[in-house]
């Protein structure tokens, strides 16, 4: 447990706040896309200090498991999709850019003071990536909710699955490996699902924008 | 003289003022003799009182007088300590300049009389520097409400234009409803021993209940006066109906007398400090400072344009106040005095070059008559005196250094970036917020100075009659140039003002910054240490001055290339008039786009068939409609109910006070046991 | 001695090496988009031949609009001249601090503004609406990233900064990921470069700077380009020495000298072609997406002091 290790840890999560923040402001599919893949190789790296800092294998397994389909198989998916279902535009947003960044600052401090209690419980050497991971979480979120097109939005759920998996891995050292296993599958399975669906909704409505969907309620 | 008491000095000099008035009286309409005689006399004034001050402020002793005035057994207590001194300073240097404006500025035949505006001129002045002797609620309030009086008679000056009165009329509502605050709060603080000076009140020892009620309700009253958010609207419309010296007094010097009383409420006569004072402090500081500086951007008239400026201000001044109780509450006290120290700094550089940028509007007025930006324009060449001396207010004004604003706002940041020490996380992660907010503040200053300097001053005039304009008179002149020199000086010099400040919150927190910002040199500033930080301006200005200087030299020495004059280039436009240049509108116009959330606007554009387009956009401001109104509504309503009962015949009043008669008598016995 | 010495060189560094730099950034701009380019010297021939020319001036300016000039050029020589560049050991830096220098940055602006709106033409005051416009959201954005750099080192002065991030112990801070991005933002809008301003275009619609300078020629040309050129570099030594400060020496003898030089030759030529490539591969953002730009370098830097206060590092 070197200082030198715990530093990378710090730098990955704060890392992977400024990937969180850049996704929040951006306006191209493609490039979100990119960011996303990046985030994961944030997340493999943090993994892999993680598991050489503790000595734990089993972390070296699910950070294979992560570079494998969250850095390279889903990016891939996700390219495929938009090439098929031909959304490379520009993307506007539901609120400006700065005021979502605003709102943003106020919930990574919110996020802090949540998970100064708890990180103070924490056993982990690195008790202040608790906090940035629970921002991380709440901003994916936020990000969900500002747009108004389907696939940034399935891109937010996927960022918040990475800032899940930073969670238990900085602050508790990882999830056994059974429940890894099945998460991983869990958002493999979700991501292709959420592919045809969008194949269904753009082929129904012409369109990916989910203000569509509000004509499906009963009038 | 000399070696008087420097507090006798001081009545001395209020003795005078209250002479000069009514003086002025006597002659009331002999114009010149009011002008050229009075007006200069009542600047002296100005002068042995910054003199008394700044002696007791080298001695740090403290003055006390009892003055047997007024009521039978209810004597005037006054004390003159390093707080008061240093506000005493403030007056006494700012209305010097002021009043030697003043001298030259009004014209015989304007409004009011002259010899009545001296009158209220000089009770004004008086009735200040009294607020700041008094050691009583009653002396207090006797001296708030006469401030508060004079100033709105000085405001209605020009009182045949219904908009002045209606001006004037919210000024006195809104100063009455804090006055009524202030007294609820002595109130408070006296805790039912029914003695009411503050030496009584700095013994008292209130429960935390009581302490945060005496402080919200010191807040709410000075907060009004200081023109705090959502107090704040009077002041926009208050100070550019006053004649331009009276509302470079009332911005520079009377909305400082505000600050004063928190500060004596809240770190002389209050034990208790609790850190959510100054979190709300800061909080609505901030906002109020943010909310100022992005409706002055966007303003078009010049005198509402500094109004809003001084919003801005005073709400860098209570952010800095709040940080100040902040670190007291934690004992924090070294820095509770850096941040009390950026206070003080400010409030005396705010008073000199806010008023000499009211004074420079003034004499604009006079030449041009116009208070409109966009009628206005170049005037830098038709009177390069007011402009040169503007320019150096406005670069004050934006913080810039090596001029006074920038000192301030120096020691603000430093003590700033000094509180992640604060023992609860929480306000740690404020701090940041916080302080990229006041950054913002400062740049945002700098746009609406430019925009107030460039429009006013540079490019071609707008109208035709701007080019008949002239320069300001000597007394104008000579007022401004003070106002100006010692806004250079102040940012030159900044220990040698330390050294002033240094008994103030030596008094109020019980640590001075003096010593240890100076021991690098006087001419360094370095608050706490020099490894931590540090700022020369006079290193500042020689390197400026002396890269300026060798550039010039060695141009001139290496190239022998010529200057000549054309007609500048138009983009190819076979015709260009003034009208092209940015209209003040323009200028704003990124920030009403970007902060459109924080402006209720009403615009026409016109459609681009228009044969006769017009465009026109009017900013007001969202609190008017969404508290004033609605208040001003319920009252209404309430007054017509409460208005049926006047009937028109006497017997029915004789009935009702009967009716309260009858009920008096009812309960005079249940109130016996 | 060694004092004034390294003063000394470190304000000549930058006024004979600045118009280098640009000459750099625009030949590498032109090798990338395959031209054969003017060639580095090119930015001193340009202020030779500006320098022997007469000077035009509009009959409507100001003393004010001749003043100008030599008030940006003096203020932007003494921001380089409290960098730290090759030495630490700078007298005059202790005379302004970061917070001084922003101020520096934001008085040459004012003035040039000022200049810009002094003639009273449209262009003018176009370009002068704009580069406040860019400086309100750049100058706090760049203070916010100063902060964050002010708060590893505990102090606000410059040299204390870089000695604390170069000299001390090895250690990572997050809170520098923010802020140099940030700071990537606001270098890129303050020097008027691609994304945000196109030094290459005089296009009414586009352009900030080159819409300000456009009354000037002759000599106050010269001074003004020269200015410029030492903002590109002044903000290059910036970035430098908060985020590479390695190399940079404590004391100015001649062997920490020669050490430093070419490490700073080296890290500018770095900075030209990132620069350069940024530029190509960038396009010009509209000029109502630059406060969103500059907003979000703002935010990120506020957001790096928030980190470094949450992480404790």
């Amino acid at each position: 447990m070197t200082t030198l290790s715990i530093q990378l840890v710090n730098l990955f999560a704060a890392f992977l706040l400024l990937l969180a923040f850049a996704m929040l402001a951006q306006r191209r599919v493609l490039t979100l896309v990119n960011l996303y893949a990046l985030q994961g190789l944030t997340v493999v790296a943090a993994t892999t200090v993680v598991a050489h800092m503790t000595h734990q294998e089993h972390l070296y397994y699910s950070a294979i498991l992560t570079l494998l389909l969250k850095v390279i198989l889903i990016p891939w998916v996700l390219h495929r999709l938009i090439k098929r279902l031909n959304v490379r535009w520009d993307i506007e947003t539901l609120i400006n850019i700065p005021s979502t960044m605003l709102v943003g600052i106020v919930l990574v401090v919110f996020a802090f003071n949540l998970a100064l209690p708890i990180s103070k419980l924490s056993t982990s050497v690195v008790p202040g990536t608790l906090g940035i991971a629970l921002a991380c979480i709440l901003l994916s979120f936020m990000m969900m909710i500002t747009r108004s097109k389907a696939l940034p939005q399935v891109i937010g759920f996927l960022a918040m699955e990475n800032a899940l998996f930073f969670a238990a891995t900085s602050a508790t050292y990882g999830m056994p490996m059974v429940v890894e296993l099945g998460i991983a599958l869990d958002v493999l399975v979700g991501v292709f699902i959420l592919g045809v669906f969008l194949f269904q909704i753009s082929e129904q409505f012409e369109s990916l924008d989910i203000r569509n969907l509000e004509n499906l309620k009963e009038e | 003289m000399l070696n008087m008491r420097a507090i006798d000095l001081v009545l001395w000099v209020i003795g005078a003022w209250i002479a000069l008035g009514l003086l002025g009286i006597l002659a009331l309409h002999r114009f010149a003799l009011v002008a050229r005689v009075f007006f200069p006399l009542g600047a002296i004034g100005g002068l042995v009182l910054a003199f008394a001050a700044i002696r007791l402020l080298g001695s740090g002793m403290v003055d006390t007088k009892q003055l047997s005035l007024g009521l039978p057994q209810l004597p005037f207590h006054l004390r003159l300590d390093a707080l008061s001194a240093f506000f005493l300073l403030v007056i006494g240097v700012a209305s010097f300049g002021i009043s030697l404006f003043a001298a030259g500025y009004f014209r015989a035949g304007e409004g009011t009389a002259p010899g009545l505006l001296c009158l209220e001129f000089h009770f004004f002045l008086a009735s200040m520097a009294l607020v700041l002797l008094a050691d009583d609620a009653y002396a207090f309030m006797v001296a708030w409400e006469s401030m508060a009086l004079t100033s709105y008679f000085l405001v209605t000056a020009n009182h045949r234009l219904p908009k002045i009165r209606a001006a004037g009329f919210l000024y006195l509502l809104i100063a009455h409803i804090g006055a009524i605050a202030i007294l609820l709060c002595f109130g408070v603080l006296q805790a039912n021993t029914g003695d009411y000076t503050f030496a009584n009140m700095r013994v008292q020892n209130l429960s935390t209940f009581w302490a945060s009620a005496a402080f919200l309700l010191a807040f709410f009253g000075f907060g009004a006066k200081a023109g705090i958010l959502p107090l704040h609207v009077w002041l926009p419309e208050a100070h550019p109906a006053a004649p331009s010296p009276v509302s470079a007094l009332m911005s520079g010097v009377m909305i400082k007398m505000a600050i004063y009383g928190l500060l004596r409420v809240t770190f002389d006569l209050l034990h208790l400090h609790i850190w959510w004072w100054g979190v709300v402090l800061l909080v609505l500081g901030l906002t109020t400072a943010i909310f100022g500086v992005i409706f002055a951007a966007v303003q078009v008239e010049m005198k509402r344009l500094l109004a809003y400026s001084s919003i801005e201000n005073i709400g860098l001044l209570f952010t800095a106040m709040g940080l100040a109780l902040l670190f007291r509450s934690y004992g924090m006290n070294t820095l509770a005095a850096l941040a009390l120290t950026a206070c003080l700094y400010h409030v005396l550089g705010h008073a000199l070059f806010k008023s000499l940028l009211f004074l420079t509007t003034g004499s604009v007025l006079h030449a041009t008559g116009e208070r409109n930006l966009g009628r206005l324009g170049g005037l830098i060449r038709f009177m390069p005196w007011v402009a040169w001396l503007a320019l150096i207010g406005i670069l004050a004004s934006s913080g810039l250094p090596p001029f006074s604003g920038f000192v301030s706002e120096w020691l603000l940041l430093q003590s700033f970036l000094f509180t992640p020490g604060l023992p609860q996380p929480f306000l740690n992660m404020l701090i940041p917020i916080a302080t990229a907010s006041i950054a913002l503040t400062a740049a945002l200053a700098g746009y609406a100075m430019v925009k107030f300097f460039g429009v006013v001053f540079l490019g071609q005039p707008r109208e035709e009659k701007l080019s008949e304009a002239h320069d300001a008179g000597v007394f104008e002149k000579i007022g401004m140039g003070w106002l100006a020199l010692l806004t250079i000086g102040l940012g030159l010099a900044p220990n040698s003002i330390l050294h002033l400040i240094d008994p103030v919150t030596r008094g109020l927190v019980g640590v001075g910054l003096a010593h240890p910002a100076s021991a690098n040199g006087w001419w360094l500033l370095t608050p706490t240490s020099m490894v931590r930080a540090s700022y020369g301006p006079l290193y500042f200005l020689f390197g400026v001055v002396a890269a300026v200087v060798i550039a010039f030299v060695l141009v001139r020495l290496l190239y022998h290339a010529r200057l000549r004059r054309s007609a500048p280039w138009g983009g190819g436009h076979p015709w260009r008039n003034s009208r092209m240049q940015d209209t003040a509108e323009g200028y704003g116009q990124p920030i009403r786009q970007i902060f459109e959330p924080f402006f209720h606007m009403d615009r026409h554009l016109p459609r681009p068939d228009d044969n006769e387009p017009e465009y026109h956009v009017v900013v007001t401001d969202k609190f008017w409609e969404g508290i004033y109104m609605p208040i001003a509504r319920a009252t209404e309503y309430i007054s017509a109910k409460v208005g049926k009962l006047q009937q028109g015949r006497i017997s029915i009043y004789l009935l009702y006070s009967f009716v309260t008669l009858i009920v008096i008598l009812l309960l005079v016995p249940t109130a016996r046991r | 001695m060694s004092r004034a010495f390294s003063q000394l060189i470190s304000i000549l560094t930058p006024i004979l090496l600045a118009p280098l730099l640009l000459g750099w950034v625009n030949q590498m701009r032109a090798w990338l988009s395959n031209r054969r380019g003017p060639g580095v010297l090119q930015p001193y021939r340009m202020l030779h031949k500006l320098f022997n020319k007469d000077s035009v001036m509009a009959d409507t300016a100001s003393s004010l609009f001749r003043f100008a000039p030599y008030a940006v050029f003096g203020s932007m020589l003494l921001a380089n001249a409290i960098i730290p560049t090759l030495s630490t050991d700078l007298p005059l830096a202790s005379a302004a601090d970061a917070i001084a220098l922003v101020g520096l940055f934001a008085l040459a602006r004012i003035f040039i503004s000022l200049a810009a709106m002094d003639i009273g033409t449209a262009f003018g005051t176009l370009g002068a609406r704009r580069e406040m416009l860019v400086g309100f959201l750049a100058e706090p954005a760049l203070l916010t990233v100063l902060f964050s750099a002010s708060l590893i080192g505990q102090s606000t002065a410059l040299p204390t900064i870089v000695e604390a991030v170069a000299h001390k112990h090895f250690a990572i801070y997050p809170s520098l990921v923010f802020a140099g991005m940030a700071f990537i933002l606001v270098f890129l809008a303050e020097n008027a470069r691609v994304p945000v301003d196109n030094p290459a275009t005089h296009l009414e619609l586009t352009m900030i700077h080159e819409a300000m300078i456009l009354e000037y020629s002759g000599r106050h040309l010269a001074l003004m380009e020269w200015a410029a050129s030492l903002k590109l570099f002044a903000y290059s030594t910036l970035g430098i020495a908060l985020f590479l400060p390695w190399g940079i020496g404590q004391k100015a003898t001649p062997s920490s000298l020669l050490l430093a030089l070419p490490s700073l030759a080296l890290k500018l030529a770095l900075i030209g072609i990132v620069l350069a490539l940024v530029e190509t591969f960038s396009a010009k953002l509209r000029i109502f997406r630059v406060p969103e730009f500059l907003a979000t370098a703002f935010l990120l830097g506020v957001i790096g002091m928030l980190t470094h206060i949450l992480l404790g590092a």
